[in-house]
């Protein structure tokens, strides 16, 4: 490749000038002659603009002179991150992103966790995010590491988990070139953020890293998404970090209303004070806003019952007397009953999600609905509501408090009796205390009991996908906010594992534990060496029924036993593991799932459990696609589950 | 109460005594009027109408004013958002505003009230969005211009030139087989001038969509001046 140069044309890169001998030969183009032939392939040769992206070819190349220890935009970075407060983050390198990686032993403070792929690093960061309410970070380079982190920010933005993710990415002139690892990631990510940047310069660095983490933290979090050119890392910068004025001033578009207006609270309390039958539905926005001691007290002083959706677990201590339970497709019965049969439903929190109505035309029929939710968007979405509240959980509930009147629970007497009695009988019903479903072989509902008990209800525990999500859900025992870790709106397969890394180490006072079934851990197994790596002591517990669980169910059920790709072959988990160096154990009768248990937890370091459960074994109650609450199945084919 | 285990949720009995607390409530938007006697518990002959659902009603033509801030990529986020979330635009104007970093665009789309409000919400979800307003019901003036390239001979010049005046139109190009004709006014009165030249043959066709502002002194720029 022949290199040219026209006239005073100067590269933007720190690279260096080179060929300097060049810069004196005229161009065709430069001379101004008309129809000369073409002696370059380069295409307008001799302009500033040419030369530039000629520079940036060979920077791609990384023949770049020895980096000047001048402050430089991947310092700017760096500096960013520490001052957000992030301890720990997960990447993976690459071409565009080296320059990072070229000054990150710089900075002692931040710990970087390779992960073996970018999505488990988007996940790690997510369950860093979920267990500890600050900002996750995750980093990939461009092109495909960059498209490997977009499942996972699809992730975070579903469950409106605080993130940022990091990409690298071709030179700014390069951009639009089709260049090596070139890919349009912003204009990938740009409908699944709550904002993205791309990053050409490095003056931009400072504000663009306060503005993002601000965004993805504050109202309803979310993650956001940064691209930076390998150039802006590279370039030399004075460029001071913003104030949080600064940093205020410069989002005249993002001003999350955080407290209710005090007409729409003085109508709640109202609603609440002649409601005979409510309801609280806790949601996600509970655990967001640190809203679990309001809610406790707010629900006790009206003495309302709560119920809980998936990612509002936690809010309330399920041994709670006031705690009703999880609601929704696969949630207890009572729970459903009880919000078919109510006459308020007070959502906080939480959107009115399909899993968690069903049908809406057939939904809560008898309820009124007062809705806080902190997004406006949220409200009058999904179902039609009396009183709209916008506003943080917490701050709400707090001014509430002193609006409502504080209720004896005589008064409700009638209302918990039939309550009760409704648990009593859904309880009863599917649960297998001897351990054994009816084949005899492990009950996954027992298995998920016994870690909850084992581990005291104290652990992180963080599900994967399906029927072990499900599981996890009804039977483990959430006692704590932020001790259940899911991806409850994408759904995402191959969660659980890499979550768990993130989880333990933003928790690592907290025993962790990733619970996924054999398909789930097939997707992203890959990360158990980076728990060995990188000594993350996460108890792996692989719920292998050598089948594609839900998949099989609703095979089963919703299209006549018409199985197709439902079964799955694994490996043998015990060898698999022994190859990473992860003690293992197996246990596959009832008997031997307490040892396996105190093994995993006995063990410094990753341990993994290999659960042989029922291969056929069904997650019930089910709400079928389409039906309402009512309409729950709860048996198939005149088996008792 | 602190008691962490039993709990009248479980079946244990709680005294008994006269509720209290009760106060009127207006009705709701849903259908569900609150009455001082609720029904049973499972009526099933009673069973209330279906729930009503948001986005059920009569689908009209509404028109937005946006105010967004001009970052690059700004109008790419709009459009996607809208694409995303399933509404349809019709038509959408962009052009600068008199403060320079500020960038004003109508959008026209047809929906119902609740589905086009909730448009309105999403679009503030937008980071750069300031300001949207659906202007639908407020009073205001609205044009947009059309450039019409209709096949004109010597037969038919003169009548296609008497359309031009009584539009209000202006003739902007001549040729031997052709009359460009430009013509401004709300969205219908284009319709209208298009549909009359249509049977003397349209060459081509351009219009700038709708740009809408509300009449009398109030502006929607000033809750944004900072």
């Amino acid at each position: 490749m022949t290199m040219t140069k026209g006239g005073t044309a100067k590269p933007p890169s720190p690279g260096g000038v080179t060929g300097a001998a060049d810069a004196a030969r005229p161009t065709a183009h430069a001379a101004g002659t008309t129809a000369a032939p073409r002696r370059s392939h380069i295409p307008g040769e001799g302009t500033a603009h040419a030369a530039a992206v000629e520079q940036a070819r060979k920077d791609m190349l990384h023949e770049v002179r020895a980096r000047k220890r001048t402050r430089i935009g991947a310092d700017v970075v760096c500096e960013a991150l520490i001052r957000q407060g992030v301890d720990v983050f997960f990447g993976y390198p690459g071409g565009v992103i080296l320059p990072l990686y070229d000054v990150l032993g710089d900075y002692p403070e931040l710990r970087h966790v390779l992960v073996r792929h970018e999505q488990g690093g988007a996940h790690a960061a997510d369950g860093y995010a979920r267990v500890t309410g600050r900002v996750g970070v995750c980093m990939g380079t461009s092109g495909p590491g960059a498209t490997n982190l977009v499942t996972g920010i699809g992730t975070a933005l579903l469950d409106s988990v605080p993130m940022v993710a990091i990409t690298g990415n071709v030179p700014g002139v390069l951009i639009g070139k089709d260049a090596f690892q070139e890919i349009d990631i912003n204009g990938i990510t740009l409908p699944m953020t709550k904002h993205n940047y791309l990053v050409r310069n490095a003056d931009d660095l400072p504000r663009v890293f306060a503005e993002a983490f601000h965004i993805a933290r504050t109202g309803r979090p979310g993650p956001v998404h940064i691209d930076i050119t390998k150039d802006a890392l590279q370039q030399e910068t004075r460029a001071e970090h913003p104030t949080d004025e600064e940093v205020m001033a410069g989002l005249p578009g993002f001003r999350p209303n955080l407290d209710g207006h005090p007409r729409q609270l003085k109508l709640a309390a109202a609603e609440i004070a002649r409601a005979q039958r409510p309801m609280i539905l806790a949601g996600h926005g509970v655990l967001h806003a640190e809203a679990w001691g309001e809610l406790r007290a707010f629900a006790e002083k009206t003495q309302i019952p709560v119920a809980h959706t998936l990612l509002g677990i936690g809010a309330i201590d399920e041994t709670h007397p006031l705690s009703y339970g999880y609601m929704g497709m696969h949630g207890w019965k009572h729970v459903n009953k009880a919000i078919q049969s109510a006459d308020l439903l007070f959502a906080v929190g939480m959107r009115f999600d399909d899993r968690v109505t069903g049908n809406v035309r057939t939904y809560a029929p008898y309820a009124r609905i007062v809705h806080v939710d902190i997004d406006p968007a949220e409200i009058g979405k999904n179902v039609a509501v009396e009183v709209p509240i916008v506003g943080d959980a917490k701050r709400v509930l707090e001014a509430m408090l002193p609006l409502v009147g504080e209720v004896d629970p005589a008064a409700r007497a009638d209302y918990f009796e039939q309550l009760a009695e409704w648990r009593q009988e859904s309880e009863a019903s599917s649960w297998h205390g001897s351990g054994a479903w009816r084949d005899g072989l492990l009950s996954a509902d027992f298995v998920v009991q016994r870690i909850g008990e084992l581990s005291d209800h104290k652990g992180t525990y963080v599900a994967d996908v399906g029927q072990n999500q499900m599981w996890l859900a009804r039977y483990t025992g959430f006692r704590a906010p932020n001790s259940h870790v899911s991806s409850g709106g994408l759904g995402t397969m191959g969660y659980s594992l890499p979550a768990a890394m993130g989880a333990a180490l933003g928790r690592p006072d907290r025993e962790t534990w990733a619970i996924t079934g054999d398909g789930g851990f097939q997707m992203t197994l890959q990360e158990l060496m980076t728990l060995v790596q990188d000594r993350i002591p996460v108890r792996i517990a692989v719920f292998d029924n050598k089948k594609l669980g839900m998949i099989r169910q609703w095979q089963e059920i919703i299209y006549a036993g018409n199985y197709h790709s439902a079964h799955l072959l694994g490996p043998d988990y015990l060898k698999l593991a022994d190859a990473f160096g992860i003690p293992a154990v197996k246990a596959s009768t009832p008997a031997e799932v307490d040892d396996a248990i105190r093994f995993a937890q006995g063990v410094e370091g990753p341990a993994l459990i290999w659960f042989e459960i029922a291969e056929e074994q069904n997650i019930f109650p089910m709400m079928p696609a389409g039906k309402g609450l009512s309409d729950l199945i709860e048996k198939w084919g005149g088996a008792e589950e | 109460m602190s008691e962490s285990s039993g709990g009248w949720l479980r079946g244990a009995q709680p005294p008994t005594s006269e509720s209290k607390n009760r106060l009127p409530v207006e009705a709701g938007s849903n259908g569900r009027v609150p009455a001082d006697s609720p029904p049973a518990l499972a009526p099933a002959h009673t069973a209330p109408p279906p729930r009503a659902l948001p986005g059920g009603g009569e689908h009209r033509r509404h028109t937005l004013v946006a105010l967004v801030l001009d970052k690059p990529g700004v109008l790419n986020r709009v459009a996607s958002l809208m694409r995303a979330r399933n509404f349809n635009i019709d038509s959408l104007a962009v052009s600068h505003t008199d403060q320079p970093d500020i960038s004003r665009m109508t959008i026209t789309l047809h929906g119902d009230d609740v589905a086009v409000e909730q448009a309105t919400k999403q679009l503030y979800r937008l980071i750069d969005v300031l300001k949207v307003q659906d202007v639908t019901a407020e009073p205001t003036v609205e044009h947009e211009l059309g450039l019409v390239k209709v096949r004109a001979t010597d037969s038919t010049r003169a009548e296609i030139l008497k359309i031009v005046e009584l539009a209000r139109g202006r003739v902007v190009d001549v040729s031997a087989e052709s009359i460009i004709a430009e013509v401004t006014g709300a969205e219908s009165e284009v319709d209208q001038f298009v549909a009359l030249v249509r049977p003397y043959g349209i060459k081509e066709l351009v219009r700038t969509g709708s740009v809408v502002m509300a009449r009398g002194a109030g502006s929607i720029e000033e809750a944004i001046k900072r």
